[in-house]
């Protein structure tokens, strides 16, 4: 089993109940381990919620996580995968002064080449969004950092995967036990 | 497409009524079959206490001294029945109490509910009086909790929680019900659970790895058997014995499977781990096939698991998914229920004896024998030892008691030599290792088990943390009995400190009450032994008498447990001195 640290992408189909996060969070404190993000929205069954949470660990740390979420009674199933293994992206936000955009012409271009969206635009500060690999959004934050952001923020990772997922299947079975 | 069914409930539904919340939670644990409950009341909770008062020929309270001795009670009473123990607190501190028992109860996989009262649900956040967020604080050291704040969720939650409790790898459920919820009325009805959807108690044991697990057994020279609770858990005793007997391998028990097969059969080969025995441990690491039934493999067994048993194929039946190659990494995994998948391994498995095999156990015993158990079981020095302790109980019990012991070398001394013709009769703290939990699990074991000669067992550490509890014998007058081994140390840290911290005996000598005079200020008949010629008879008194009784048996100050694992070592570097 391969002991080497990588990046995994953890996604748990759970009930959607008050504690259920403190819950899952805690398997991994109790390990000391450190999450790199976490997202949780309604999936595409009504009424089950997903998380998709972003760990670097051994693949044998992953298996073992995984089992203990799992363990837990409110959580449906949960999976964990490799980058190779999903299609992901984040995305963030940037706001800044409306006059650098005028007085920096470079900025325009930056918009432009790294196909960011101006959400909004007023006399104090513009809003650009992006969504993303990690490098892109960093590469942007980079760019824009040289001329002054008033605030930037960043989304953890959603992520579906390639292979299927058979909630619906399992809850149907489910029902008709 | 239908997916919303979160819950299966029995069909029938009892008929509606309008009762309180509180009533309702009384109404729920009859319907879930509760007798008697471990609780302490306070603010939060009195709702329910006045509804306990009117229902009091129903369902018995027992008013314990303290809440961690309430989750304790409620452990032995379900370690020796079976059934879930039921444990009742108020907010704040009372539910803070709680958690000590509760995380025993996770870690053991002992089936409990606990309900606390919590502040009116106005006051949710606001640091009220006596305000704790206990299902915050619970979350990691219970199966499942949840926190109602309407009464008409009591009669579901509740459902859930004795199915949750004793479903699958059972263990502790917290229950936190705010006091507006307790008032309120609602149209009461019960059904009970039968399924959760996102909950899968017992996985299916696939007849692939049945045959697989066969396969190995069938072709071993050397197999070996190490049993846990799941045994006892699955009620699969039957099962195991027959397993055992047929294909003739000698089987090993954790702390926790002590008593599933009696320690008097001839393939009962011992108890495993840092204070076992020294065949089954020195030969995990000889055998070709090692079977493990319902148990996790923890530290305290294995030891350096680099080191544990890398020779042998290792089969693993367990109901847990998660504890399949947490530590040990397995060949064969029969998941399920260890009485359904032992019942289907028994066809499959080929009529054998391996009596060389059997045989390297027994002269690994005998030296066992001369080098440890001779000097515990017949001392020639003037000392008392807890092995004569244990050697006169087994005498006037024949090996029927139920024994309940603390944490230390004593509880290590008791699960060595107690003998045990019973199944369930060996209720410790084992994951936890939680000193104080003797005295109060005795007495939920003797109220669930009356009819049986049920024994506590501490050290003068151990009793100490949870001595008040003798007010809850007194009161409800259960005749337990009591025995304490005084070595006027914390012994098992003492045996530490000599061995490995150069005799630096840092805060572990004692000096304690006169026990005896405690004992009868609680009015339970008690007794003092300091020479070996009165302990015979103090003990034959003990279990002649029909009440309570107290015995402090003073042993030997520095006397080690042995054989010995040290920390991180490997099983076979087990030591005898």
């Amino acid at each position: 089993m391969n002991e080497e640290i990588k990046t995994f992408t953890i996604s748990i189909y759970t009930e959607n109940n008050i504690g259920l996060l403190n819950r899952i969070s805690a398997i991994f404190q109790r390990r000391h381990m450190n999450i790199e993000s976490l997202t949780t929205s309604q999936s595409e069954i009504e009424g089950v919620n997903r998380f998709v949470i972003v760990v670097n660990m051994t693949e044998v740390q992953a298996i073992k996580i995984v089992k203990q979420i799992e363990k837990q009674v409110e959580t449906i199933r949960a999976y964990y995968h490799t980058d190779d293994e999903t299609i992901y992206t984040e995305s963030c936000m940037f706001k800044i002064k409306s006059a650098l955009l005028f007085e920096e012409p470079q900025i325009q271009n930056i918009i432009k080449e790294s196909d960011t969206r101006i959400v909004t635009v007023n006399k104090e500060f513009f809003v650009l969004e992006k969504s993303g690999r990690r490098h892109e959004i960093e590469a942007l934050r980079r760019d824009l950092n040289v001329f002054g952001i008033m605030q930037f923020v960043r989304s953890g990772r959603i992520a579906v995967t390639k292979d299927e997922m058979k909630i619906t299947e399992m809850l149907i079975a489910f029902n008709n036990q | 497409m239908n997916t919303d069914t979160k819950i299966k409930s029995e069909k029938m539904a009892t008929k509606a009524e309008r009762i309180s919340g509180s009533e309702a939670i009384i109404r729920c644990l009859l319907e879930e079959g509760v007798e008697i409950l471990y609780g302490y009341p306070g603010g939060a909770i009195m709702p329910v206490y006045d509804e306990l008062y009117k229902y009091k020929d129903k369902i018995h309270h027992v008013l314990t001294r303290h809440e961690q001795g309430a989750t304790h009670a409620a452990q032995g009473y379900a370690r020796i029945s079976g059934k879930v123990g039921v444990a009742m607190a108020t907010s704040g501190p009372g539910a803070t109490n709680l958690i000590t028992g509760i995380a025993d109860a996770q870690i053991d996989s002992t089936p409990i509910v606990c309900i606390t009262g919590q502040v009116s649900s106005h006051l949710l956040g606001s640091d009220a009086f006596q305000e704790t967020d206990i299902v915050g604080i619970s979350t990691p050291v219970t199966k499942w909790n949840h926190q109602v704040t309407k009464a008409s969720e009591i009669p579901e939650v509740i459902a859930k929680a004795f199915y949750i409790a004793k479903s699958g790898r059972p263990g502790p459920v917290l229950i936190d019900i705010t006091k507006d919820a307790q008032f309120e009325e609602f149209d009461f009805s019960y059904k009970k659970c039968i399924g959760i959807r996102s909950y899968n108690p017992v996985p299916k044991t696939s007849q692939e790895s049945l045959e697989a697990a066969a396969a190995l057994i069938n072709q071993a020279k050397k197999p070996m058997i190490v049993w846990g609770q799941g045994v006892i858990l699955g009620k699969a005793e039957a099962e195991l014995k027959a397993i055992v007997e047929k294909a003739g391998i000698p089987a090993a028990w954790t702390i926790l499977g002590a008593s599933a097969l009696p320690t008097s059969h001839p393939l009962n080969i011992g108890m495993v781990g840092m204070h076992g025995n020294y065949a089954p441990n020195k030969l995990t690491n000889e055998c070709d096939v090692l079977i493990a039934i319902g148990m996790r493999f923890d530290d305290r067994v294995t030891g350096d698991l680099k080191t544990y048993a890398k020779q042998a194929k290792i089969i693993h039946f367990e109901i847990d998914p998660s504890e399949v190659d947490k530590n040990v990494k397995t060949d064969v995994a029969v998941l399920g229920d260890s009485k359904v998948s032992l019942a289907s391994l028994l066809p499959l498995l080929n009529a054998k004896s391996h009596p060389e095999w059997l045989q390297e156990f027994k002269d690994l015993y005998a030296i066992e024998f001369e080098k440890v158990i001779k000097y515990d079981l017949h001392p020639t020095k003037e000392g008392l030892t807890m092995g004569e302790v244990l050697k006169e109980i087994n005498i006037q019990t024949k090996g029927n008691a139920a024994i309940v012991s603390d944490v230390g070398q004593h509880q290590m001394i008791a699960c060595r030599y107690a003998d045990f013709n019973i199944t369930k009769s060996n209720i410790t703290s084992g994951g936890l290792g939680t000193m104080g939990f003797g005295l109060p699990a005795a007495i939920g074991a003797k109220m669930a088990a009356p009819d049986r000669e049920v024994i506590s067992i501490s050290g003068d550490g151990g009793y100490q943390m949870t001595i008040q509890e003798l007010g809850t014998i007194f009161q409800t007058k259960v005749p337990v009995k009591i025995v304490v081994l005084n070595n006027e140390f914390l012994g098992m840290v003492r045996q530490w400190q000599q061995l490995f911290f150069d005799k630096r005996y840092a805060s572990t000598e004692m000096m304690n009450p006169n026990f005896v005079a405690i004992a009868k200020g609680y009015h339970i008949a008690a007794k003092r032994v300091e020479k070996r010629e009165d302990l015979a008879n103090a003990v034959k008194e003990m279990i002649a008498s029909k009440e309570a009784y107290f015995l402090e048996v003073c042993v030997e100050k520095e006397d080690n447990v042995f054989p010995m694992i040290p920390s991180g070592a490997s099983v076979s570097d087990i030591r005898l001195s």
